[in-house]
C-alpha cells in the first residue's frame, strides 16, 4: 500500500462512460429486485383475494378433495404457536441481552456469547426442526404444538438477545450512571431506567423477531406438522398452522380448490407478517425522530 | 432504609444477575447441545456405512442404501450459482443506494428489506406456480434454443421448469437484499474522507468505489457474501417447492437434484431406524457447514469492524 502504481492513462470519455454504464446497471439491478417483489406480492394478493371470505377464514380446513375448505383452525394454530414461542424465548432472550450489554461488556465470556449468538443467527431454520424433532417430538411421542413453539423460540433467541444489547449500548452512560449514584441496584437501574428509556428499540427488535418466525416453515415440519381439524391440545397431537397449510395444499394436492386455499393462506402470512415490518418501522423512526 | 431491607435488595439485585447471566449462557449452551445431539443421532450412520456415506451416491430406502453425495453437490450447486446470480447486483444496488438522493435511497432500501421480510415458503409457492411454468414455456427454450447455449455441455437442452436453475434464482432472489443490505453499511463505514479524496483528485463514482472503498471493506463485503451463502445454504422451503427432488448428481442447469435441507423436509415423515439417523447425519453436515460459513462471516465483519477503532 505505501508504493504508488503508476498512473495508468485512461481517455476521460470511458472513464466516464464506465461509471455511467455501472450506474444503468446499478438502477437495473434495483429494478429488477423491486419489480420481483412487487410481482410476487400481485400475485399473492390476486391469487388470495379471490378465495377469501368470511366462511373461508372462519371454517375449519377440511379433508383432501372436500370443497369450501376454510383456514380457520390453521389461522388458529399459527396464532398459539406464535404466541407460545414468543413466551418461551423473549424473557431470556431480554435477560440475556440485559447481562451482555451491562455485565459482559469487554469480558472474554461476553465475547464468546455475543460470538455463539452471531453463529446461531445464521444456523438453518431446518436443522432448528430437526433438533426439536429428537429432544422433544421422539421423546414425548408425538407431534405437538408446544414443540413447534419451542422451535420458533429457539429461532427468536439470538435474535432477540443481539438486538436487546444493541438496544441498551445506544442507551447514554450518564442515564446508567445517574441511577446507579441514586442508589439504585443494578437490577432496578437495569429493568426501570435503562430498559424503560430503550423500549422502542426494544419492542421493535421483538416484533421484527415474531415477524419473521410466524412465516417460518421448515422448522414446524418436524415439530407441529398439519392437521384438517381444530387445534385441540397445545401439548400433542399435531397441530394445524399456516405456513404447512401452504406447503401441503400446493405440493401434494392435485386439487385445484386446494391450491386457491393455499394462495387465500397465503396472503393471510404474507400480509401478517409484512404488516408487522412496516408497523414495527413506523414505530422505530417516529421514536427516533422525537429524540 | 433498615440494613436488613439493603441486605435484601442486594440479594435480589444477585439473583437478577444471576439470572440474567444464566439466561446468557443458554445461548451457547443449546449451540452445544444441537451439535452433541445431531452427532449423537448421526452415531449409527458412521457405524454402518462410515465415510462411504459422504461419497456414496445411491438412495435407496428398500435395499437399505444411502449416500449423501448428491444431496451435498445439489446445496453447493445452488448455493454457488445463487451467489453468482445475486452477487453482482448485490453489490451494485448498495453502492447505488449509499450515495443517491436521500429520498430514493429510503425508499427503495424499505422496498429491499420487505423483500427479505417475504416468507420463504411464499416464495416456493410463487416459484411453483409462477416460475416454474414460466421457465418451462418461456425461459429455458429462450435460453438454449433461440440463444442457442444448449450446444454447450451441461447447460441443458429440454428442461421441465424445475430443478437447479430455476432454485437457484429463487435463492439469489431471496439473499440479494441480506448480502446488499450489509453490503450497505460496509460502504458506509468507508470514511468520508477517504471517499471525498478521491473524489478530490478526479476519480469518477465506480473508480471511488472500486478502488478505495471496496479495497477498504474488502472484509466486510465477504462477510456479507458469506451471510448470504449461509442463508442460501440452510434455504429449505423456497428450494423444496422448484428443486424436483431427485437424489441425483445433476447432470445440466435444468437438471433435478435435491439438497441437504429439502432432503431433510421430504423424507422426515416417514423415516424410522437407520434412515432417521441418515437425516440426523444429513442435518449434522448442513449445520457444520453453515456453521463454518457463519463464523467466517463474523470474522470478516469484526475485521472490518475493528479496522474502525469500532467493535
Amino acid at each position: 500500500m505505501t508504493s504508488i502504481a503508476p498512473v495508468k492513462r485512461r481517455g476521460l470519455f470511458r472513464r466516464k462512460l464506465l461509471d455511467r454504464v455501472v450506474r444503468a446497471l446499478s438502477v437495473l439491478a434495483l429494478t429488477v429486485a423491486v419489480a420481483a417483489m412487487v410481482w410476487i406480492l400481485y400475485t399473492v394478493i390476486r391469487r388470495g383475494v379471490a378465495v377469501i371470505s368470511w366462511d373461508f377464514l372462519t371454517e375449519c380446513s377440511k379433508p383432501y378433495g372436500a370443497m369450501n375448505s376454510g383456514i380457520a383452525n390453521a389461522l388458529l394454530g399459527t396464532l398459539a404457536i406464535t404466541f407460545g414461542a414468543a413466551l418461551l424465548g423473549i424473557p431470556p432472550a431480554i435477560l440475556g441481552g440485559i447481562w451482555l450489554a451491562e455485565f459482559g461488556k469487554g469480558t472474554k465470556l461476553g465475547d464468546t456469547i455475543r460470538f455463539s449468538a452471531n453463529v446461531m443467527m445464521g444456523m438453518p431454520s431446518v436443522v432448528v426442526g430437526l433438533f426439536v424433532y429428537a429432544v422433544l417430538v421422539v421423546p414425548c411421542g408425538g407431534f405437538s404444538g408446544f414443540a413447534g413453539s419451542v422451535a420458533l423460540a429457539i429461532l427468536m433467541f439470538p435474535v432477540v438477545m443481539r438486538t436487546t444489547e444493541d438496544m441498551l449500548l445506544m442507551v447514554p452512560d450518564a442515564l446508567r450512571e445517574s441511577a446507579l449514584a441514586l442508589g439504585a441496584s443494578r437490577a432496578r437501574a437495569s429493568l426501570q431506567i435503562i430498559c424503560r428509556s430503550a423500549r422502542s428499540g426494544l419492542i421493535t427488535g421483538i416484533l421484527l423477531a415474531v415477524a419473521r418466525v410466524s412465516g417460518e416453515t421448515a422448522p414446524l415440519l418436524f415439530t407441529a406438522l398439519w392437521s384438517d381439524s381444530w387445534p385441540k391440545n397445545y401439548f400433542e397431537g399435531p397441530t394445524a398452522n399456516l405456513p404447512v397449510l401452504i406447503t401441503e395444499y400446493s405440493t401434494n394436492s392435485p386439487f385445484d380448490e386446494q391450491h386457491a386455499a393455499g394462495w387465500g393462506a397465503a396472503l393471510v402470512v404474507t400480509a401478517m407478517v409484512l404488516l408487522l415490518n412496516i408497523a414495527t418501522r413506523i414505530i422505530f423512526k417516529e421514536k427516533h425522530h422525537e429524540r | 432504609m433498615s440494613n436488613t431491607l439493603s441486605l435484601s435488595a442486594s440479594r435480589l439485585d444477585r439473583l437478577f444477575r444471576l439470572l440474567a447471566g444464566a439466561s446468557a449462557v443458554l445461548l451457547p449452551l443449546v449451540l452445544v447441545a444441537f451439535l452433541i445431539q445431531l452427532g449423537w443421532g448421526a452415531a449409527p450412520v458412521w457405524r454402518e456405512f462410515g465415510p462411504d456415506f459422504i461419497t456414496g451416491t445411491g438412495w435407496d430406502p428398500v435395499a437399505n442404501e444411502y449416500g449423501a453425495l448428491p444431496a451435498i453437490a445439489g446445496t453447493i450447486f445452488t448455493t454457488a450459482l445463487a451467489l453468482l446470480l445475486a452477487i453482482p447486483p448485490a453489490f451494485v444496488t448498495a453502492l447505488y443506494l449509499v450515495d443517491c438522493p436521500a429520498g430514493i435511497g429510503e425508499v427503495l432500501s424499505q422496498a429491499l428489506d420487505l423483500l427479505a421480510a417475504i416468507p420463504s415458503v411464499i416464495y416456493g409457492m410463487w416459484g411453483l406456480f409462477i416460475l416454474v411454468p414460466l421457465m418451462q414455456d418461456h425461459v429455458q427454450p429462450f435460453l438454449s434454443e433461440t440463444l442457442g447455449l444448449g450446444k454447450i455441455p451441461c447447460f441443458g437442452v429440454d428442461g421441465n421448469g424445475f430443478g437447479l436453475l430455476t432454485a437457484s434464482l429463487i435463492l439469489a432472489l431471496m439473499i440479494l437484499p441480506y448480502m446488499s443490505a450489509v453490503m450497505r453499511n460496509v460502504f458506509k463505514m468507508t470514511p468520508g474522507m477517504l471517499r471525498e479524496s478521491a473524489y478530490g483528485i478526479g476519480c469518477t463514482r465506480w473508480e471511488t468505489a472500486k478502488d478505495i472503498v471496496m479495497r477498504y471493506g474488502i472484509r466486510g463485503l465477504l462477510g456479507g457474501v458469506f451471510i448470504g451463502l449461509g442463508r442460501a445454504l440452510g434455504e429449505t422451503m423456497a428450494v423444496l417447492f422448484v428443486i424436483g427432488n431427485v437424489v441425483e448428481i445433476p447432470e445440466s442447469l435444468y437438471g433435478s437434484t435435491t439438497t441437504i435441507a429439502a432432503t431433510l423436509a421430504n423424507n422426515f415423515a416417514e423415516a424410522d431406524g437407520i434412515m432417521r439417523s441418515v437425516l440426523f447425519a444429513l442435518g449434522l453436515i448442513l449445520l457444520l457447514l453453515a456453521l463454518g460459513v457463519q463464523v467466517l462471516a463474523q470474522y470478516y465483519l469484526m475485521m472490518t469492524g475493528s479496522k474502525r477503532g469500532e467493535r
